[in-house]
């Protein structure tokens, strides 16, 4: 949670700044769409991306999200639509004249060539003179903490240390916008989650806007300013990580980011403050104290993090609503918290995460014990989708 | 049931230091497998080549066989005369340092024909979708399913004076007389760049097809554009595949005897025809084997650069 807030402040922080006049829309990509053969790989895909901040696309494989970065890189050509970076059409641009550089999945550091030799390739396309390129492939590899490893070649490296030089390498051409394909898949997971605040790190420092590519939720939650969900080929939701956890729009993206409990029902009572739902599920009906758009008896789905929901050995006093009666089925043990799977009567199993505070409160349930499960009206979502 | 299954895993895991050293000794399934074709080279290859040396250090003489005896026993002193005479003509007569010079630059003019033709293929190939690309590794190799000797010998109809190309370019009006093709040095080279051309695409696609198109597309997303991309990326990766491809070329053309025989002239002067002369028109095998012998000898270095480029490329292969 710590991180996600360290990015919120970074928002604000490059929002204050506001260099460019439309740094709102610093990258726009317009109704775009990709089609292989009849296949629609991207559909109708409208983005703005405000400048300096690092903005995610995360979905799972398939979802279009790499073709989307490959046709920001120029790598794919685009079917129909537009994509301007700082006001500029991109479509006549070939990738090597475009202001964009990649950190490719797995990096593709050049392995004939050293560190140094990696970092310099960008420059000496350029006609950068020989005392400049010296200079600035030095910074580069300084600011990456790899100068004492130049004369290295690729094989040499860690994983790590490979991607730091990658990073290096697409950076030192300072780019207008730096594009990172699955910037973190290829290491171990031990060392992923420091490899991402330290990459925000070297990118806050420098301010290059980023868009970049991850079917790691957790990773683009660690790392973005804002995320967008791809399915299918769509956008399915934009936010920043709060606001898509906190308010998913979908039952996708409810279900893609993080865990979560969702309940089938129909509305019963719709108000500007509350909305009542009737559900197969729970014996109670469900409370949730923000109003919806669409008709009495429209089907919804209710969405309740298990974070949520808390565990108590008596009925709560007052069991009008979000209440139900269960048992045990399965206890996990997650250090931080215990996860416990309760079976309602119904036959729904609900997922409930207990932190260790509250797990001595209510003396820890074992197997097969009777529990109810309650929430607050301010704790469920109403998807509509 | 679970005994016997258990027992060999059991006593394979017991160390038992005493037998370790007949352990060694024992020949492993490794070794015999290897030492199968190291048996059949060292019969069918070393032992020939040694008889070769052999004979290039005797006496010519009338006779079945038609050399000297190297060691000879008279009265029980055992004589050892090394003729080394031939050794010495070869480097005084300047017929055969022109034959040596001449077929090294045969062997390296088809080399570089075959490089500038088989690069641009190989990589087109390898660059082509998956179903093109073996049906077109496939093209490359047909021309080995007939005889290498009949194929040559269909050039001599392509290419003689009322053979079909002539005709063709006569029947078209582009050329009134016949070009004189057959028994030339270009026949020669158009042989061997037909014959030898496979050997050079077949590892080069090897090394290309492999490689890795993201570290092509890196170089262009750095601003690399395509002709810059090729030299600096392409190129280079594709070094080890370059020199495989072309000593496989240049090691056997040096040597070519077939070719220059049935598709050269009076005038082209190969390694291989001043050899087949020696053996069996002038009878002469000391001379002949010592005219093998040098250009083994010369051989040697680039058969060591293709070793070390092997080598370089397996252990390349494992990191």
């Amino acid at each position: 949670m710590s991180l996600i807030m360290n990015e919120q402040s970074k928002v604000e922080t490059v929002s204050d700044v506001s260099r460019a006049r439309d740094a709102q829309d610093y990258v726009r990509i317009v109704d775009v769409v990709k089609k292989f053969d009849e296949t629609v790989a991207v559909n109708r895909v409208s983005l703005s991306v405000r400048q300096g901040e690092l903005f995610a696309l995360l979905g799972s494989s398939g979802c279009g999200k790499s073709t989307l970065l490959r046709m920001l890189a120029g790598l794919e050509t685009i079917t129909s639509g537009q994509i301007l970076i700082d006001g500029e059409d991109l479509a006549a641009l070939p990738p090597y004249k475009r202001p964009v550089n990649m950190m490719f999945q797995s990096y593709a550091l050049f392995p004939h060539m050293s560190v140094e030799g990696n970092v310099a390739y960008g420059l000496k396309q350029e006609g950068v003179p020989k005392t400049e390129l010296k200079e600035r492939v030095a910074s580069a590899l300084d600011l990456v903490q790899m100068t004492r490893y130049a004369k290295r070649k690729p094989h040499q490296l860690s994983g790590g240390q490979q991607q730091r030089v990658a990073l290096a390498r697409s950076l030192v051409k300072r780019p207008k916008v730096l594009l990172l394909d699955e910037p973190m898949s290829a290491l171990d997971k031990q060392i992923r989650q420091r490899t991402q605040i330290e990459l925000v790190s070297i990118l806050d420092k420098v301010g290059v806007t980023c868009i970049m590519v991850t079917h790691d939720q957790e990773e683009a939650m660690t790392m973005a300013s804002r995320i967008a969900v791809m399915s299918e080929g769509n956008i399915v939701q934009v936010g920043t990580p709060q606001e898509v956890y906190e308010h998913p729009n979908s039952r996708f993206s409810a279900e893609f980011i993080g865990s979560t409990n969702l309940f089938s029902g129909v509305v019963v009572e719709d108000e500007p403050d509350h909305v009542y739902i009737e559900t197969p599920d729970m014996p109670t009906r469900l409370y949730v104290s923000h109003g919806i758009t669409g008709p009495l008896g429209m089907a919804v789905t209710v969405s309740v993090r298990p974070e949520r929901i808390a565990l108590s050995r008596k009925a709560p006093s007052d069991s009008q609503y979000n209440t139900a009666r269960g048992v045990i089925a399965n206890v996990a043990y997650m250090g931080g918290y215990t996860l416990y799977h309760v079976r309602l009567d119904s036959g729904k199993v609900v997922m409930a995460n207990v932190s260790s505070l509250a797990l001595d409160d209510i003396d820890a349930p074992g197997w097969d014990e009777e529990v109810w499960v309650r929430w607050s009206a301010s704790a469920g979502v109403v998807l509509t989708k | 049931m679970s005994t016997p299954i258990e027992s060999p895993v059991a006593a394979a895991r017991t160390p038992r230091p005493r037998a370790a050293w007949l352990a060694r000794l024992r020949p492993s399934g490794r070794t015999l497998v290897i030492a199968g074709p190291y048996t059949w080279l060292l019969l069918f290859f070393f032992v020939p080549f040694l008889l070769v040396v052999k004979i290039s250090f005797a006496d010519m003489e009338l006779g079945i066989p038609p050399y000297t005896e190297l060691v000879t026993i008279d009265q029980g002193v055992v004589h050892v005369a090394l003729q080394l005479s031939h050794y010495a003509f070869l480097l005084t007569d300047s017929l055969y340092f022109a034959t040596y010079i001449s077929s090294l630059q045969v062997a390296a003019v088809t080399t570089l024909l075959c490089l500038l033709i088989g690069y641009p293929m190989a990589y087109y190939i390898a660059r082509s979708n998956e179903s093109a690309r073996n049906l077109l590794m496939m093209a490359v190799m047909l021309p080995f399913w007939t005889s290498f000797v009949i194929r040559v010998y269909a050039w001599i109809g392509i290419l003689k004076n009322n053979g079909l190309l002539n005709n063709f370019l006569m029947s078209i009006g582009l050329i009134h007389t016949p070009i004189e093709l057959y028994r030339t040095n270009i026949a020669v080279y158009i042989g061997m760049v037909y014959s030898y051309l496979p050997f050079l695409v077949m590892p080069l696609y090897a090394h290309l097809v492999k490689m890795d198109l993201r570290l092509l597309e890196a170089a262009s997303d750095l601003g690399a554009k395509p002709w810059k991309v090729f030299t600096t990326i392409t190129l280079p990766l594709s070094k080890n595949g370059v020199i495989a491809g072309c000593l496989l070329v240049f090691i056997p053309a040096v040597g070519e005897y077939v070719i220059p025989e049935l598709l050269g002239g009076a005038n082209t002067l190969m390694i291989g025809r001043v050899m087949w002369n020696e053996f069996f028109d002038n009878a002469d095998w000391p001379m002949a084997s010592a005219v093998a012998c040098a250009m083994v000898v010369l051989l040697l270095v680039p058969m060591a650069l293709f070793q070390h480029f092997q080598a370089k490329q397996l252990e390349e292969g494992r990191k």
